[in-house]
């Protein structure tokens, strides 16, 4: 991790609750310009609230949050759209809209969001681009309802992406899918971050996921992953952070998590198959 | 004794915090609804789907309701006027009872059965699979998108529902009327047209769209505050169907005391 690089995302001490029960306390960390973040944590442990609160959908009761150099804190909810914009999300249930084709899910950021300026003759190309990155180009004119689980999660990859964000935001794409899928969501994301640059926050319960994150790159000539420890860049790293109830417990990278000794913490890396 | 007294305050405290944040984001909820009515972007297509939704397809059980409650209320009115010798008044007790209260509660009724409900379910399933957040990820205001055109859809429809409901009610009267009562339909179309007043006309017609703020916008209220998963859902659907049928029956005596009280001036 370069300290030179630009922080995109800076939590300062925060803390959520809902209805008086802490689901994060007093979070923070930094995450710089083309940082790799996989957050483990187990169910209820705070994962999924960090990332909304990263995109200013959760507003915390103290601390601040800081993307790309703005506290989000102290803005209104139609100032987010604009850095909102350039985040990109995937969620957990993929979040497509049941009522809109997958082409019309996937051009659904490019047309709504004013900050991104997308001429209406640019958004199909686009929105094809995308699914063709994920290999979905056949569906555009179906609905989620006709597609897989698997399928889902890949159009929402190409939702998340479709838009080139500089931070994308993943809550456990790999969650409820068999290994095979899992594998090839887990290459898509890969990919992702090593295509666009872009940095990238995982959730996850899975350390096989971050163990793709931190040990794969995206080779754009055999378009295939390869091997190759700390992604796609030198100077880029993967961190690990896991959670417990709220609280942050480990940061630091894999080395670092698989020599702990806490019994929490070393219950993820033991997952490791 | 102090200290237990300041345990019920606290416990009483707790109780009352419920239903005053309820109406606090309710209210918070209407406000900008309306707002936004004023506020670009404007969704004209899920205005227009909306209007089809809760207009055309409430049509049919609106028409059945407006015909089987002015047949009712003719064979009722009929049989306790003939005993005075004032059968020829039924149009009289028909048209005033259905354009003041039945058309538009009975209508109201059906639509929040059908259109409440529906909104609560439909915003609480997109609640429950993340798609109310990922639409404010994505640049857009859930409340400009999903409420206000259900708002304005409501508003406009459910008056235009209630005057087909009149009518239609009124036309099952006179069927009634002529057809087993041998009453001429000069007479009963006659006073029909005299009972009717302004105040019946306004009262019959400011009902609907009351009704109508109040069934769309308790619909997406329960609706965008689904927590829960399915069960959530259904229990949303629930209490949508059940608070609007409700606050329908308490404006109605509001709404007539309102207009009694004008009259008694």
């Amino acid at each position: 991790m370069s300290e030179t690089a630009q922080s995109i995302l800076r939590f300062e001490n925060v803390t959520v609750t809902f209805e008086g029960d802490p689901v994060l306390r007093g979070v923070s960390f930094e995450a710089r310009e083309g940082d790799s973040r996989v957050i483990l944590g187990s169910a209820g442990s705070g994962k999924t609230v960090l990332l909304k609160t990263a995109l200013g959908l959760i507003k915390p009761d103290s601390g601040k949050v800081y993307v790309f150099g703005r506290d989000l804190t102290a803005l209104r909810e139609k100032d987010l759209f604009e850095i909102r914009s350039r985040i990109g999300m995937l969620f957990q249930e993929s979040a497509l809209f049941d009522s809109l084709t997958i082409e019309e899910n996937v051009a659904y950021p490019l047309v709504n969001q004013k900050a991104i300026h997308c001429p209406p003759v640019e958004v199909r190309p686009r929105v094809a681009q995308a699914l063709e990155f994920v290999e979905l180009g056949g569906t555009l004119d179906k609905f989620p309802s006709e597609l897989s689980g698997g399928m889902r999660r890949r159009a929402a990859i190409a939702r998340a992406v479709v838009t080139d964000p500089r931070l994308t935001l993943y809550d456990s794409p790999t969650a409820g899918l068999d290994p095979i899928t899992a594998h090839t969501i887990m290459a898509l994301l890969v990919k992702a971050r090593d295509v666009t640059r872009t940095t990238t926050l995982l959730v996850t319960y899975r350390y096989q996921d971050g163990n793709v994150m931190a040990n794969f790159r995206y080779n754009a000539e055999q378009g295939r992953l390869e091997p190759a420890r700390n992604g796609a860049r030198p100077q880029a790293r993967t961190t690990f952070m896991v959670l417990q109830e709220g609280r942050l417990v480990f940061e630091g990278d894999q080395d670092q998590l698989e020599a702990s000794r806490d019994p929490y913490i070393s219950k993820f890396v033991k997952q490791r198959v | 004794m102090v200290a237990s007294e300041a345990g019920t305050q606290a416990r009483l405290l707790d109780l009352l915090k419920g239903p005053v944040i309820a109406v606090q984001s309710f209210f918070s909820l209407a406000g900008r609804a309306v707002v936004n009515i004023f506020r670009s972007p404007h969704y004209g297509d899920d205005v227009a789907l909306q209007m089809d939704n809760i207009g055309v397809g409430s049509l049919p059980i609106v028409v059945l309701t407006g015909l089987f409650s002015g047949a009712v209320m003719a064979l009722q009115m009929a049989r306790v006027l003939s005993q005075y010798g004032q059968i020829n008044k039924t149009g009289t007790a028909v048209a005033i009872t259905l354009v003041r209260e039945l058309g538009p509660d009975l209508t109201a009724l059906m639509v929040a059965g059908r259109n409440a409900s529906g909104m609560a379910s439909e915003l609480g399933s997109m609640k429950v699979t993340e798609q109310i957040d990922a639409m404010r990820a994505l640049g857009t205001d859930p409340i400009q998108k999903l409420v206000t055109p259900r708002l304005i859809a409501t508003c406009v429809m459910l008056p235009l529902l209630t005057i087909i409901a009149d009518f239609v009610g009124i036309f099952a009267g006179w069927v009634i009327s002529s057809g087993f009562m041998r009453l001429s339909s000069r007479l009963y179309w006659s006073s029909t047209w005299r009972a009717l007043e302004w105040s019946d006309l306004a009262q019959g017609l400011l009902k609907p769209f009351v009704f109508a703020i109040v069934v769309s916008l308790i619909g997406c209220y329960y609706g965008l505050k689904t927590t829960g998963g399915t069960q959530g859902v259904g229990n949303a659907t629930t209490q949508a169907m059940v608070t609007a049928s409700v606050l329908i029956f308490v404006l109605t005596y509001l709404i007539a005391q309102m207009f009694f009280g004008q009259t008694q001036l």
